[in-house]
């Protein structure tokens, strides 16, 4: 008897405790505030060759924030795949981190969710204000007109990086700066198992970074002026068929990069098997392919003709990444603290020296480490002729959609099958046609 | 229990002298519902958490489908418009992209699973009888076939992915190098190929889990059906088409509805197989729903593609058992 109303009262105990616990997910609309002052809690993306090695550059400088303000930063390493899944189930969940990066296209996108902390003029006040900051990295920060979404961290840009002794063999005496030089170079190259160009044809953020600067020099936006899709037009088509031509009709790209989505054009341009790679800050990662600085050249990525500037010169985006605070943290002045000392000259100099990217940071862009061989170009090319991807909403399903088309697009051109312009913008059509309606 | 001073009757009641039931009623019925109910008080804790696990996300899952949950309401998605049938009608509309689309990745899946479990079956089949006589190295033998199913999912797969690559790939070596079978490597992880490379994985790892389950059923399979047979004059294709294989129909109709269900619904394999995007020609359902919500950001229409996956499985499966059963009952009835 004793026993029956022990487990009567374990079951409903039980019940009661699983019930409270059905309830008890937190709420998702809250604005912040500062219930636990002494904790943060960071999601920092992948800038080095492995998460490991991020983690041993961004402790020392946590271990010093929390010398300086008291407060412990947790750290977790987010690798590349699932960052943005993460950010979305955060927002959904209401239940983040305090800090965070971001890709900087993204921008536009998770802005749209309202889960991250608008930055007003107030709240930029606290990290010594907007205009420490280069124009370039803040025009990736939101949609134009609105309060920026985040901060710009690390910027980096597209170059064109060779390897000095497949050139010298080949006969090149300098590195292509325009297309027709590009493939004219790359064609000396391919031939006996080695190949002029590497690219990564199944990895879709790749595929729309290289298109959209194509795009920009045919005069092509992917969206028009008022934000919605127009990946037809024929600037877009010419851009598009351009890059994946490289395989399909020039043929100094291998075959085999169609699948590549892994930098394995990368770790082929580090084994001396491509001579070329388009690429933002390879210097680190070559060095851990066992690659010798001395081994490789940059230049600035190619222009149709001329020199690379603004408008149809344009040879780059403004890659990098920014750093947003969740809205739902509860530790808003904590995380505002935080973004000022990643933000701060010193903090600036050190991570991106680690990382070989460009601080965004006007004052730190003056140490000696950003105007080297490797940094010099990426620097030059920020300033001069570097252009955001479009600030819309829409931008991550662009990404997805177009990312897709020239996917499909190289595995066409791998398997030999021919690439024209209806067939570039059939896929075109099909990718905007997945956009969604408004 | 309750005591009660009144004397008991013949029948082993208690007889009250004034109060006809009045007193004892209630008493006795607090008995009865705790009698009865503890049994169900004692299952509260597994029906909430079923409630919790299984049902609770469902629902919530079919009612995002008449949402519009798109990013700019995913922070607190109950302020997202509700949109009525909009994301089933866009669904199922199959001359618009998204429609089309999802018909295609339909009819790939039904062709995918009927090739894998069909080919799970025969191979489990086939390899389970001839693992049904005893000879030396025979429990090694089972061992070794069982690893792919022990294999953890993704480890297994990502194996593949390698073995598939175009330019270093294990498959390109052994079928262009070294056989020299075609004329230029192919590809196996983008393009037509890529349908291929996905049943074979499939099949790979599924068919061991039929061979477990026929080689448990054929135990059971007294071994005298054989020895009759084989004084009748029976070969081992009349034993098999006989005896083997109508012993082995209640464990195949259940092997068979599990392995339809598993392979429709698989989504690790192509998930590691391809990345996010996968080829069309191996676009399967799973993956289908996924890049419909999670890379497009469109929740809605996920959930109302996951919730018509649903109907059609439910569907399938009460059809199958349905026409099964009437089956056993009638081969029972003769």
């Amino acid at each position: 008897m004793r026993s029956i109303r022990a487990a009567a009262i374990g079951a409903v105990t039980m019940s009661l405790a699983l019930a409270a616990s059905a309830c008890g997910g937190g709420s998702s609309t809250g604005g912040g505030s500062n219930d636990s002052p002494k904790e943060l809690t960071y999601w920092a993306s992948n800038q080095g060759a492995s998460v490991e090695i991020d983690k041993k550059v961004l402790q020392p400088e946590l271990d010093k924030f929390e010398k300086e303000t008291g407060i412990k930063v947790k750290l977790e390493v987010v690798p590349w795949s699932d960052l943005l899944n993460r950010i979305l189930t955060a927002t959904t969940s209401g239940q983040g981190p305090d800090v965070l990066n971001i890709g900087n296209t993204w921008s536009a996108s998770l802005q749209a969710t309202g889960a991250l902390l608008p930055w007003d003029a107030k709240n930029f006040d606290k990290i010594g204000g907007k205009d420490r900051f280069v124009d370039s990295a803040l025009g990736s920060t939101g949609v134009e007109g609105q309060d920026p979404a985040a901060v710009p961290l690390y910027s980096m840009a597209y170059a064109l990086y060779y390897n000095k002794q497949m050139f010298a063999d080949a006969g090149v005496t300098k590195p292509p700066a325009t297309w027709d030089e590009l493939v004219e170079t790359g064609k000396k190259i391919s031939k006996d198992g080695k190949w002029g160009l590497g690219a990564e044809g199944s990895n879709l953020s790749n595929n729309i970074h290289q298109i959209f600067v194509l795009g920009k020099q045919h005069g092509a936006d992917f969206f028009t002026a008022d934000g919605k899709p127009d990946f037809t037009s024929d600037g877009a088509v010419a851009a598009v068929k351009q890059y994946v031509d490289l395989m399909a009709k020039d043929k100094v790209i291998a075959p085999g990069n169609a699948e590549y989505a892994q930098n394995q054009s990368l770790s082929d341009f580090a084994k001396g098997k491509t001579a070329m790679v388009l690429w933002q800050t390879a210097s680190a990662t070559f060095k851990t392919m066992g690659m010798k600085d001395d081994q490789w050249g940059v230049a600035p990525a190619p222009v149709a003709s001329g020199t690379p500037g603004t408008g149809e010169s344009t040879n780059s985006m403004v890659a990098g990444i920014n750093m947003a605070v969740f809205k739902n943290t509860d530790n808003v002045d904590g995380a505002t603290k935080f973004v000022k000392f990643m933000t701060s000259d010193a903090e600036q100099k050190i991570l991106n020296k680690a990382y070989g990217s460009i601080p965004p940071v006007k004052a730190a862009q003056s140490d000696a480490a950003f105007n080297t061989q490797a940094t010099g170009v990426l620097r030059e090319t920020l300033a001069t002729s570097a252009a955001a991807l479009p600030q819309v909403p829409d931008e991550s399903q662009f990404e997805t959609a177009v990312g897709t088309a020239v996917k499909e697009l190289f595995a066409d051109a791998a398997a030999g099958r021919e690439v024209t312009t209806e067939s570039v913008k059939a896929k075109l059509a099909k990718a905007q046609q997945q956009m969604p309606a408004k | 229990m309750t005591t009660t001073t009144a004397p008991a009757g013949p029948d082993g009641r208690t007889v009250g002298k004034n109060s006809p039931g009045a007193a004892r009623g209630p008493r006795r019925r607090t008995g009865r519902i705790r009698r009865i109910g503890l049994p169900y008080l004692l299952l509260l804790p597994a029906l909430l958490l079923e409630l919790l696990v299984h049902l609770v996300p469902m629902v919530i899952g079919i009612v995002m489908s008449f949402k519009e949950l798109t990013q700019f309401y995913i922070r607190d998605w109950t302020t997202a418009p509700w949109t009525a049938l909009d994301n089933y009608r866009m669904s199922v509309d199959f001359s618009a992209p998204v429609g089309e689309a999802l018909l295609h990745s339909f009819l790939v899946t039904c062709a995918f699973t009927l090739l894998s479990v069909g080919l799970c079956w025969f191979i489990g089949t086939v390899a389970a009888i001839c693992m049904q006589d005893t000879f030396r190295g025979r429990g090694l033998l089972r061992a070794v076939f069982l690893v792919p199913y022990a294999l953890p999912v993704y480890a297994a797969v990502i194996t593949w992915a390698f073995m598939f690559q175009h330019d270093n790939g294990l498959v390109n070596h052994v079928l262009h190098d070294q056989l020299g079978l075609t004329d230029k490597p192919s590809f196996w992880l983008i393009g037509d190929n890529s349908f291929i490379a996905l049943l074979v994985v499939s099949v790979w790892k599924g068919w061991p889990f039929a061979f477990l389950i026929v080689m448990a059923g054929l135990q059971n399979i007294p071994k005298e059906l054989y020895e009759a047979a084989s004084l009748d004059g029976a070969g081992v294709w009349q034993q098999i088409r006989r005896i083997t294989l109508p012993s082995l129909r209640p464990v195949n109709q259940v092997l068979v509805l599990v392995l339809f269900l598993w392979t429709f619904n698989d989504f690790n394999t192509p998930y590691v197989l391809f990345g996010k995007a996968a080829p069309e020609a191996a676009d399967l359902i799973s993956i289908h729903i996924y890049q419909s919500s999670f890379v497009t950001w469109n929740f809605g229409t996920g959930s109302a593609m996951s919730v018509l996956l649903l109907l059609f499985l439910l569907v399938v499966t009460g059809v199958y058992l349905f026409l099964t059963s009437r089956e056993r009952r009638r081969s029972a009835r003769v």
